[in-house]
């Protein structure tokens, strides 16, 4: 009596035991392989990057990175000058907006009432969220002209002894001072959302004590909140100059695309991601096709390097915190 | 009580306190200028953008194919038509992807393999788009020519560790009770998370989806290296090379004609307004999922 009733259900058990052994593997397999696939991309990239540039790589060698040269003409390229232009922008545009950024993010989770939080940091948000080439297209028609017309005026009578302003005003909108003014409004709303975060990460318990001893709130933030988040705000710093290395389309609609390396930011420029975005079109041979993305891999590079320092602050600084709770 | 006292007990503030709130009345004040600073800019964007847009917005611009050159009037639907298809491919070939890595981050990896993963995610996050670009160029242009749904390839690498992550940060949510009644109840691992967990993060993943198709919407770069040569034929194939509107306002913009800028400007709004409301709706949502996931 009891055989055969429990036969079929032996039988139901074990097929359900292999549809779970089934589905298990199955879904271990798919999500397991789209995350080694996520892996394998990024190793993709960098060898495609190798393998295009690797005409390029065997041409110029490593003086191609110390190298003045861009001439389609002749066939001489180099890439010093694109360095210094990304290097120099992005590093001007990280000073600018580090701070400003750094205090609209404790504006947001310290010191603004409550109502106006949310709607503030929305805007802020929102202007992340605006297409680089819209702000491109607002760089090169409402800033250059406001630059030419009344910003470079003004700092060369005051500050035109500087070597950053010298050599009088320019004959166009189109300079270093531009693509810095721009690259600094893209990275501001990145490093304020990354700080605010940071910042109401801070226990609750230290920011009342500290004003319950009878800190203001600039003390409380000074001896309580920055300590607590220095790492990481260095890291959301590091992670706006990553954004502002590799911007290409708002940069090059400004910065005027002309070789040389230059102090003064009413000189024109240009960085590694806009002469690859304004040539790769028009590359006559295939060396500059090669040159080009030997460009890309440089600016990969550099990317890779910032990235790497600031995500390797950031886990640092979430051990450190885990580790202390 | 000064009187009979001595002053240090007095209830009228010191001097050095006195100066402490001053200099906190100070940063208060600069933390609020600075918010402000970034709200004027956002304000002054937006202003540009709409004023002018909207001076060169008119019906034939939703519905007529470009002008030919020297010609005015026209519009850019072939754009708009081609930004569609764009990035619906691309987000075809990113949610699946990118839920599939969320689900192994957050329900199957040991914590050092999502440590890895994680890592490799953020600095994919960190890629310049526009070597991206050269990438997808160098990988599936060279030798075939230029295609939409290679842009939508291109888009999808830079939507993968967006919506990966938004799966991971959404799956943490969900309590850990529901996972372990639901294996007390003998039910399998794949049974569990499709049945159990992932729908109650459905929502979350939506937004998350939402917010990186806002960002994939606006993204030049990677377009110009694997869908710029096109027509201005209005087609629905993800084969054909079309024309999108970020591409759009780049070349119009380089252009000398000044009817192609107020065109630029009308492409700029049209864009903006399609990424902001796309990325405004899918923060209000997410903030709505999370606080139902938290409950």
């Amino acid at each position: 009596m009891s055989a055969p009733a429990a036969s079929p259900r032996a039988f139901a058990l074990g097929r359900r035991r292999f549809r779970d052994q089934v589905g298990d593997s199955t879904l271990f397999g798919l999500t397991g392989g789209a995350s080694f696939a996520a892996v394998g991309l990024v190793g993709l990239l960098v060898y495609e990057l190798f393998h295009q540039s690797w005409p390029a790589i065997e041409e110029f060698g490593l003086g191609f990175i110390t190298s003045h040269a861009w001439d389609p003409v002749k066939n001489e390229f180099g890439a010093l000058d694109f360095i210094w232009g990304t290097l120099y922008t992005s590093a001007l545009a990280v000073l600018l907006a580090a701070p400003l950024s750094i205090a609209i993010g404790l504006f947001l989770s310290e010191l603004a009432p409550r109502g106006v939080r949310g709607i503030v940091g929305a805007l802020v948000e929102m202007l992340a969220a605006i297409p680089s080439v819209v702000i491109g297209l607002w760089g090169v028609f409402i800033v250059g002209p406001f630059i030419h017309d009344h910003l470079a005026p003004f700092l060369d009578r005051t500050l035109g002894w500087t070597p950053f302003f010298s050599g009088g005003v320019p004959a166009a909108g189109n300079t270093l001072l531009t693509a810095v003014i721009v690259l600094t409004i893209m990275i501001i709303p990145i490093t304020a959302s990354i700080s605010r975060e940071l910042f109401l990460t801070v226990p609750e318990e230290l920011e009342q004590g500290s004003l319950a001893l009878g800190m203001t709130r600039w003390e409380m933030v000074r001896g309580v909140v920055l300590p607590y988040t220095r790492g990481g705000v260095v890291a959301a710093v590091i992670l706006g100059l990553g954004r502002a290395i590799g911007e290409a389309i708002a940069v090059t609609q400004v910065i005027g695309g002309l070789l040389g390396i230059h102090i003064s930011l009413f000189e024109s420029g240009d960085t590694l991601a806009s002469r690859i975005a304004a040539q790769y079109q028009g590359a006559a041979t295939d060396i500059q096709v090669a040159s080009l993305v030997y460009l890309a891999l440089i600016l990969l590079a550099i990317s890779l390097i910032t990235n790497f320092i600031a995500q390797l602050i950031v886990r640092r600084f979430e051990f450190q915190r885990v580790g202390g709770d | 009580m000064s009187g009979t006292r001595d002053s240090g007990y007095s209830l009228r503030p010191t001097a050095q306190l006195r100066r402490r709130k001053l200099v906190n009345l100070a940063m208060e004040g600069i933390g609020a200028a600075a918010a402000l600073v970034g709200v004027a800019v956002l304000g002054l964007v937006v202003w540009a953008v709409a004023k002018r847009g909207a001076a060169a917005l008119n019906k034939d611009f939703f519905t007529d194919v470009p002008a030919t050159f020297g010609e005015t009037g026209g519009g850019i639907a072939n754009s708009i038509v081609g930004s569609i298809v764009i990035v619906l491919v691309a987000t075809a070939f990113a949610m699946p992807f990118g839920v599939l890595v969320g689900i192994y981050l957050n329900e199957i990896a040991g914590q050092r393999v999502t440590r890895l993963v994680s890592l490799v995610l953020d600095v994919l996050n960190g890629l310049p788009a526009i070597v991206i670009g050269i990438f997808v160029y160098g990988l599936l242009v060279i030798g075939s020519g230029h295609a939409a749904w290679k842009a939508s390839f291109a888009l999808a690498i830079i939507m993968l560790p967006l919506v990966a992550r938004s799966t991971q940060e959404v799956l943490r949510l969900v309590p850990e009770a529901l996972r372990e009644g639901s294996t007390a109840l003998g039910v399998a691992r794949w049974r569990t998370t499709v049945g159990v967990v992932m729908p109650t993060v459905l929502g979350g993943i939506l937004t998350g989806a939402t917010l990186a198709v806002a960002r994939a919407a606006g993204e030049t770069a990677p377009l110009l290296f694997t869908c710029s040569v096109t027509t201005s034929q209005v087609s629905w194939q993800p084969t054909e090379a079309l024309q999108s509107i970020p591409l759009t306002i780049f070349q119009f913009l380089e252009s000398p004609n000044p009817d192609d800028h107020a065109k630029a400007w009308a492409a700029s709004l049209v864009l903006m307004t399609f990424v902001l409301v796309l990325s405004l709706l899918s923060k209000a949502l997410l903030a709505r999922s999370r606080r139902k996931l938290s409950r």
